[in-house]
């Protein structure tokens, strides 16, 4: 990609929020930071983790508690969630880097049912209601994130909005820089011969824990900022539904490109809201566009532009 | 014989019950090229695989350079000089070729687990990459498509990525199966000149390639040695000629 393509997406970003209802626009950059993260893997490692909701609502119940009951900043409360992530990352990627293909997925499931059961159990998550009213807090605390800005007859949230795409963009920075650097070469070549990799003396367990880390601190960092976004961390966050969802933006926008999961994440999320008078149909409605795009598009809506084009996006 | 770089013990591979090698001593002299012939199903592959520790032997000891290796992991036998072929050919076809031996190079770098760094670093190692692709003929297909090779430019790539590792010994699973006679003999040359300052331990079916290249041979036959010695003496022997060529020559 262009440096002027780079300028224009950065420009539509700032921007976003006068033209699109802010709230929903940070709700797609979470989980296009999510889908980011979980591409890394699936795209980049060839590893496909079913269990990534794991660390997106781990980390959102972690920075939601601590925001609300220990007073923490929301860029610290983020920064714990993030952490916890990337603990979890390495205790879940540990036990789950020995198996291969499908039993990678099965055991990255198994290990997230258990956070699911314990989020549906501890005390301080809320159960079934959830952890609700976390307060968004002052960013560095000073900066209001509550603050409503009156543009054009429309009352925005700048301050809370600008705060989470500035965590988008370094979120897709760290991922960028991850896939374009000597590391993310011996990845692409584990993804490619992992048998071939091995025998040149790489240590192919310690690359993909490596990898598995940063993607789970990644997801962690999405539904942290999540939790603050919606002042919510719930069970949903942390189900399997929520695995699989972005499995699907993944796979939509384009296994392995850079912007795919970007494109994908903003498919789904805004089918969701657009279709959701439609009621449970929507996982139906979905499924089908999902199975269309799977047969016409076998590399996501990013993968074949970019095959068109002839270009990596 | 040379003194010995790489030494079996009483090296045995059992699967399920069947004995793909069977009681194995292998002593490869320093700076030979060795070759390991015998029929299909006889254990080549299979000696390959523990000898790089993709299998674990079921008893025996392995020794390189006086070392026992046997309970490496397959990393570090590449880290200790060993590095392996494979029988079907193992590139990165996603990668270019250049890419597919740079991998090689940058493995001794240091770099490898640096995310936070741009792979712009890499381009220093971009020069020598191009000079060992240019030895297997591949210099003007360096920023191709590697998946989109011809297959016997494939295996040339492989030998390459081998080579960018200096490794003190080679093992290769049939270089040459299934390539043209030009590729054949390109590929000859090749681990000729590659076998100037190294050790080659070599599978390999074409007789012709053998008798050109190998200071000595083994012949395997269900997992156990048939027959070993220089090859005038190997394809003299009645027994290895029933076994193997004979039914090569039928
Ligand atoms: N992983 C495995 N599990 C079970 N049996 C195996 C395995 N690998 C090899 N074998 C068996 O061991 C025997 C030796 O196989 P190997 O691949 O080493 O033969 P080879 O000498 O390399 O033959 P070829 O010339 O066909 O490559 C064969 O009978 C094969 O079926
Ligand atoms: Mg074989």
């Amino acid at each position: 990609m262009n440096r002027l393509a780079w300028i224009l997406l950065l420009a539509a970003g700032l921007a976003a929020p006068f033209a699109v209802y802010p709230v929903f626009m940070m709700k797609l950059l979470c989980f296009a930071l999510f889908a980011l993260a979980f591409n890394l893997l699936l795209g980049y490692t060839g590893l496909l983790s079913f269990g990534h909701a794991a660390f997106f609502g781990g980390a959102a119940y972690v920075t939601g508690h601590l925001v609300k009951h220990a007073g923490l900043t929301p860029e610290l409360g983020i920064l714990s969630g993030t952490l916890f992530a990337a603990a979890l990352g390495w205790v879940v990627g540990s036990l789950a880097i020995r198996r291969q293909g499908i039993y990678f997925a099965m055991v990255t499931l198994a290990l997230a049912q258990i956070v699911y059961f314990l989020a549906l159990k501890l005390p301080f998550t809320g159960g079934e209601d959830g952890l609700q009213g976390i307060p968004r807090g002052f960013l560095f605390g000073v900066i209001d994130l509550q603050r409503h800005y009156a543009v054009a007859g429309k009352s925005l949230g700048l301050n809370l909005y600008y705060f989470v795409f500035a965590l988008f963009c370094l979120g897709f920075w760290i991922v960028h820089r991850t896939i374009h650097s000597p590391f993310g070469q011996v990845l692409k070549a584990i993804r490619e011969n992992e048998a071939r990799a091995l025998s040149l003396g790489y240590r192919v367990e310690r690359f993909k824990l490596i990898a598995f880390v940063i993607s789970s601190a990644l997801a962690g960092m999405a539904g942290a900022t999540k939790s603050i976004v919606f002042q919510l961390a719930s069970l949903t966050d942390v189900s399997w539904h929520t695995s699989g969802e972005v499995v699907l933006m993944t796979l939509l926008g384009g296994v392995g490109t850079v912007l795919g999961p970007v494109a994908g994440a903003f498919t789904v999320v805004t089918l969701q809201s657009e279709l959701s008078f439609v009621g449970p149909w929507i996982t139906v409605i979905i499924g089908g566009i999902f199975v269309v795009c799977v047969l016409v598009f076998r590399r996501g809506f990013v993968g074949e532009l970019g095959r068109i084009l002839k270009r990596a996006l | 014989m040379e003194p010995c770089i790489l030494e079996t013990r009483s090296l045995s591979k059992e699967f399920k019950g069947f004995s793909a090698v069977a009681d194995l001593n292998l002593r490869v002299g320093r700076g030979t090229i060795h070759a390991l012939i015998g029929p299909n199903g006889a254990g080549k592959t299979t000696v390959f695989n523990l000898l790089t520790k993709f299998l674990t032997p079921t008893s025996g000891t392995i020794h390189f350079k006086g070392q026992d290796i046997t309970k490496e992991k397959p990393a570090d036998i590449a880290t200790l000089g060993i590095i392996r072929s494979f029988q079907i050919s193992a590139v990165f076809p996603n990668l270019s070729p250049l890419e597919n031996v740079r991998i090689a190079l940058q493995r001794t770098t240091g770099d490898s687990y640096r995310f936070w760094k741009s792979e712009r670093c890499l381009r220093r190692l971009d020069a020598r990459a191009m000079e060992l692709l240019d030895a297997v003929g591949l210099a003007d297909l360096s920023g191709g498509v590697t998946g989109e090779l011809a297959y016997g430019r494939k295996r040339a790539l492989e030998i390459a990525t081998t080579l960018a590792l200096e490794p003190e010994l080679m093992l290769l699973d049939e270089p040459t199966q299934g390539m043209g006679a030009e590729d054949v003999e390109r590929i000859t040359a090749l681990v000729k000149a590659a076998s100037a300052n190294r050790t080659v331990l070599m599978v390999e079916h074409n007789l012709k390639v053998v008798a050109s290249l190998a200071d000595r041979i083994t012949v395997l036959q269900r997992g156990a040695i048939l027959a070993e010695g220089p090859y005038a003496e190997v394809s003299q022997d009645p027994r290895v000629l029933e076994a193997y060529m004979g039914s090569a020559h039928a």
